[in-house]
């Protein structure tokens, strides 16, 4: 057993964990944030996307120690209240999601491609940078579309904080 | 149409739980003192159980408990069953071997559960799974359906002989061959629909939660049907009586067929909690666990062909086709390869006989059902390759080939059951030829062809049956269900409403079109409609969600619902306006009488219903409706698929330059969510043309693709944006004018797929998945063949 503490979400929290507990199960288990979800075991499907320190990683191939200190951000934490991040909004806008499974995973990996291209981003460099995140229900074809059109509207500046 | 209506591009209700984290999927309910259950599963594809020891795995740290297949037995709990009987073509029943939800002395594929180990945590029941010592005795396995027919394969049940389950034929053989014997061409193919895992993004998941003070059981489970596993769980399990056993299926992430089916794990976990003393038992399949266990999808091997007049008319079909069943047969797996597929070996044309064989068959290889579209994409496969290769081969532009032989007149009964009720292909063919500019590819050909690479197009032209009914047909087909569905519309004393339905929704957005359609008849805005479903104390009965049915059956039976909650609120309207029945209209929310200025709101009426202060004589008060609506046919969704390719000939890599879909599916309800369903069933048509497929270890029969990192799944970067548009008949079989969306891409896309790469090569030798290596070496045989 160790003790972590993190921000999550802006909130500190701290826990006992089993030294193999990865940062998923404790986000979802310990914490009750189920937002995170899990698609596989292999760190493929980036189901379980979330940021650490502002940048996008699976949760599923971090151990919860890895993460002590940090300041990690989950689906939860994303909106402003009941303001939508504009990801999220976008994500609603051009249907980028059907079961909704893959999409908290999708959504912080939008964020975190944004905030690495801004506006230079195109088609092709999403579709790219999807790599690493499965989605079985929309084809891509409205992810890709929603992403984009963060990437080119006002809502940059903030979709990048 | 309306802001929110009929046709209207809406936003989709649920999508604010899920953008914003909040969905509920079964793994992210937790219950009071919930223990976790892991299987251990068998890692040979055929064994004899000797024993199993659970001694050691007891004594590990936060275990509650480790049951057995003895276990199982010895509480005498039934095995699962496939409910559709199929009868040979000598008239005998499919041979269904056992299928106990633990084997208790025989494994049949890697995989078959054989005990459960519960423990306080997850990791803990993981790690005492690994403790529970079974020794095997292992078997001769047989992956290849083919083979396992063969004398001297090893014997998969005993109640199967060359484990052959049926060999079923539909059409008049003697009739058939006669047109052969006439034809001027005849067209030969071999195919391989390549097996499939359905992989919904979510693992199936199950919580058997056992109270012993009310001896009731509920099942939370990852279920597009809850009602009919409920069924199946007390009537043929046996696990828990009917009226004591609840199953919620919440929010599900995705299914695509894979979660209709009733699996041993949600009956271990119901009868485990008890066996426990009452505590939940929680399982959630982790991926490679899914891989092994979902049913999978696909797997047939077919001989087919095609005879043709001097005119280039279709003269006749002939089929032969294997099916590979897996180990068990899985819920309906019996009907994919038969009713579900040979009844639309008809395609879109006039075809004036068609006579089809199917031999199911048992492999030590994880069972096999529907999979999105279910035995709808096997046909289209088999007739739309060969219907390429025969214009090829007569030296005919494929897509004037397809027109001379459509379909055009309404209704049209195929020598194979089905009777198309409506339908316009020349529509959809010349709608998706015009969008893909196919005057057009000569010249990209050449400009490919200019910068060293191979260009293709190809053509689809699909139909399915969808929205499977009428329960009577069914029936007569050997179908242990009826498949009508259920609904209740609940006008609440405010005016606000629920509708309670039988369908449900992992992803096909009911929430939302099923309000429009409230919108649209009573004029309440779609935020004051609820729609409740998933829940088998909260709705009545239904039958779920799957084969594109949730619109033309599910939503007919709201929509009849509806009628009954209007005749009555108008009844009310009119005694309260003293006005004659027959004057009241019901226009944007708004009860008028006819020619004055006399109104009520909805709201009004739904109030005076409850208050029940004033209503007419003898009306009881209240404002509930419900109705069982069970269709007259299916309905027939149709299109035209584009597909155009270009080929790398030094890697083999293929890129989809441009995919048109054009489909016909009656009226659209909310046209973003139909374009969504249709990219969404392409990239899993693409997915099974070019990268996904199962590959198994022949002598060990281990799955070698059980994870992500060895099964292709289409990502981003391997799918193109998609051109798709609709055009439209009207369904005549339904009050919605209605056909159903969700497996149209996966059904066409394939052989235009195959097509479109079978173009560029300038070969018909390739088989699915069309990987990178294949599309090489086709285009090597086909280079070599060209210059001997
Ligand atoms: S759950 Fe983390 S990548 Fe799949
Ligand atoms: S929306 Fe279902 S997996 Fe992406």
């Amino acid at each position: 057993m160790t003790t972590v503490s993190m921000t999550v979400n802006g909130r500190s929290v701290s826990g006992d964990v089993e030294d193999r507990t990865l940062l998923v199960s404790f986000l979802r288990e310990t914490l009750g944030l189920t937002g995170t979800h899990v698609g596989c075991d292999t760190t493929q499907c980036g189901a379980c996307v979330v940021h650490m320190n502002g940048e996008a990683v699976k949760a599923c191939t971090l151990l919860v120690g890895q993460a002590d200190g940090t300041e990690i951000t989950t689906i939860e934490g994303l909106a402003k209240g009941d303001e939508l991040h504009p990801m999220q909004a976008a994500f609603r806008e051009h249907h980028g999601l059907q079961c909704g499974f893959c999409t908290p995973g999708m959504i912080m990996m939008g964020v975190d491609i944004v905030r690495r291209y801004g506006s230079d981003l195109d088609e092709q460099t999403i579709r790219h940078e999807l790599e690493g995140n499965i989605c079985r229900c929309t084809g891509y074809h409205n992810i890709v579309k929603a992403i984009e059109a963060v990437a080119h509207s006002s809502g940059v500046a903030q979709a990048a904080e | 149409m309306g802001a929110e209506g009929f046709g209207a591009r809406l936003m989709r209700k649920e999508d604010r739980r899920f953008v914003t984290g909040r969905g509920r999927y079964t793994d992210d309910i937790g219950l009071k003192d919930m223990t976790h259950g892991v299987f251990v599963r068998s890692p040979h594809a055929h064994a004899k159980i000797r024993s199993i020891d659970t001694s050691e795995a007891e004594k590990m740290p936060g275990v509650v408990g480790v049951l057995t297949g003895h276990d199982l037995a010895a509480d005498k709990l039934g095995g699962l069953i496939c409910g559709w009987m199929i009868h040979s073509k000598d008239g005998s029943p499919m041979k269904a071997g056992a299928h106990p939800a633990l084997a208790a002395d025989t494994v049949r594929y890697v995989g078959d559960a054989v005990a459960i180990v519960i423990a306080e945590t997850r990791d803990q029941a993981r790690d005492a799974a690994e403790a529970v010592a079974v020794d095997y005795e292992e078997l001769p396995a047989v992956i290849d359906p083919a083979k396992a027919m063969d004398s001297g394969a090893p014997q998969i049940h005993p109640e199967a002989e060359s484990n052959l389950i049926y060999d079923w034929t539909i059409g008049d053989e003697e009739a058939t061959n006669a047109q052969f014997s006439n034809a001027a061409h005849v067209t030969s193919i071999d195919l391989i629909n390549n097996r499939l895992v359905p992989n919904a993004m979510e693992p199936r998941a199950a919580i058997g939660s056992y109270d012993p003070a009310e001896e009731h059981f509920t099942l939370y489970n990852t279920s597009q049907n809850p009602h009919v596993a409920r069924l199946v769980l007390s009537a043929f399990v046996g696990v828990a009586p009917e009226h004591k056993l609840r199953v919620i299926a919440p929010d599900v992430g995705g299914g695509f067929g894979s979660k209709i089916f009733i699996y041993p794990e949600e009956t271990t976990c119901l009868w485990a909690s008890k066996k426990i003393g009452g505590r939940p038992v929680k399982w959630v399949a982790d991926r490679t666990e899914a891989f092994l266990t979902d049913a999978h999808g696909r797997d047939h091997v077919t001989k087919a062909e095609l005879a043709l007049d001097a005119e280039h008319r279709i003269l006749g079909l002939r089929v032969r086709t294997i099916a590979n069943l897996g180990a068990y047969m899985s819920t309906f797996s019996s009907s994919v390869p038969t009713y579900l597929y040979a009844t639309l070996l008809s395609g879109q044309y006039a075809i004036p006989q068609i006579f089809a064989e199917v031999l199911a068959v048992y492999t030590n290889t994880t069972p096999v059902d529907a999979y999105r579209g279910a035995g709808r994409p096997e046909a289209t496969f088999v007739v739309e390759r060969l219907m390429e290769t025969a214009a090829r081969e007569v030296g005919l532009d494929p897509a004037e080939f397809r027109r001379k032989n459509f379909v055009r007149s309404f209704p049209h009964q195929t020598p194979v059951i089905m009777a198309y009720d409506a339908g316009d292909y020349e529509a959809s063919l010349s709608a998706a030829l015009e969008a893909a500019d196919y005057a057009g590819f000569p010249a990209r050909k050449a400009e490919a062809e200019s910068r060293g690479k191979k260009r293709g197009i190809g053509l689809s032209c699909y139909i399915e049956a969808c929205g499977i009914a009428p329960s009577q047909a069914v029936g007569s087909l050997g179908a242990g269900v009826g498949l009508w569905e259920s609904a209740e519309v609940r006008v609440n004393p405010v005016g606000t409403i629920e509708v309670l339905t039988g369908t449900h929704s992992h992803g096909q957005s009911h929430e939302t079109t099923f309000a429009q359609i409230i919108n649209d008849r009573f004029g309440v805005p779609t935020d004051t409609v609820s729609i409740v479903h998933g829940d088998t104390d909260k709705v009545q009965f239904g039958m779920g969600t799957y084969g594109s049915r949730s619109a033309a059956v599910g939503l007919s039976a709201v929509y009849k619902a509806l009628d009954k909650v209007e005749a009555k609120a108008k009844k009310i309207a009119a005694h309260l306006m003293e006005a004659s029945e027959d004057d009241i209209v019901l226009e944007n929310g708004t009860f008028q009488v006819a020619g004055t200025d006399k109104t009520l709101g909805f709201h009004e009426v739904a109030l005076a219903a409850y208050t029940a202060h004033n209503l007419p004589e003898g009306m009881e008060p209240g404002l509930k409706e419900t109705s069982f609506y069970d269709p007259t046919n299916f309905t027939f969704p149709a299109g035209s698929y584009v597909c155009e390719v270009e080929i790398d000939p030094d890697t083999g890599k293929t890129t989809i330059v441009q995919f048109v879909a054009a489909d016909d599916f009656g009226r659209i309800i909310n046209p973003m969510i139909v374009e969504g369903q249709v990219h969404g069933g392409l990239a899993q048509g693409i997915g099974q043309a070019l990268l996904e497929g199962c590959v198994y270890e022949a002598d060990t029969g281990q799955l070698i693709t059980a994870s992500f990192q060895d099964y292709c799944m289409p990502r981003a970067d391997d799918l193109p944006s998609f051109k798709v548009m609709t055009t439209e008949t009207v369904c005549p079989g339904n009050p919605l004018g209605v056909k159903g969306c969700g497996e149209a891409g996966a059904i066409g896309s394939p052989p235009a797929l195959i097509n479109a790469l079978t173009d560029a090569l300038g070969t018909n030798e390739l088989s699915m998945p069309a990987s990178p290596e294949k599309v090489w070496r086709a285009l090597r045989s086909a280079s070599s063949a060209a210059a001997a």
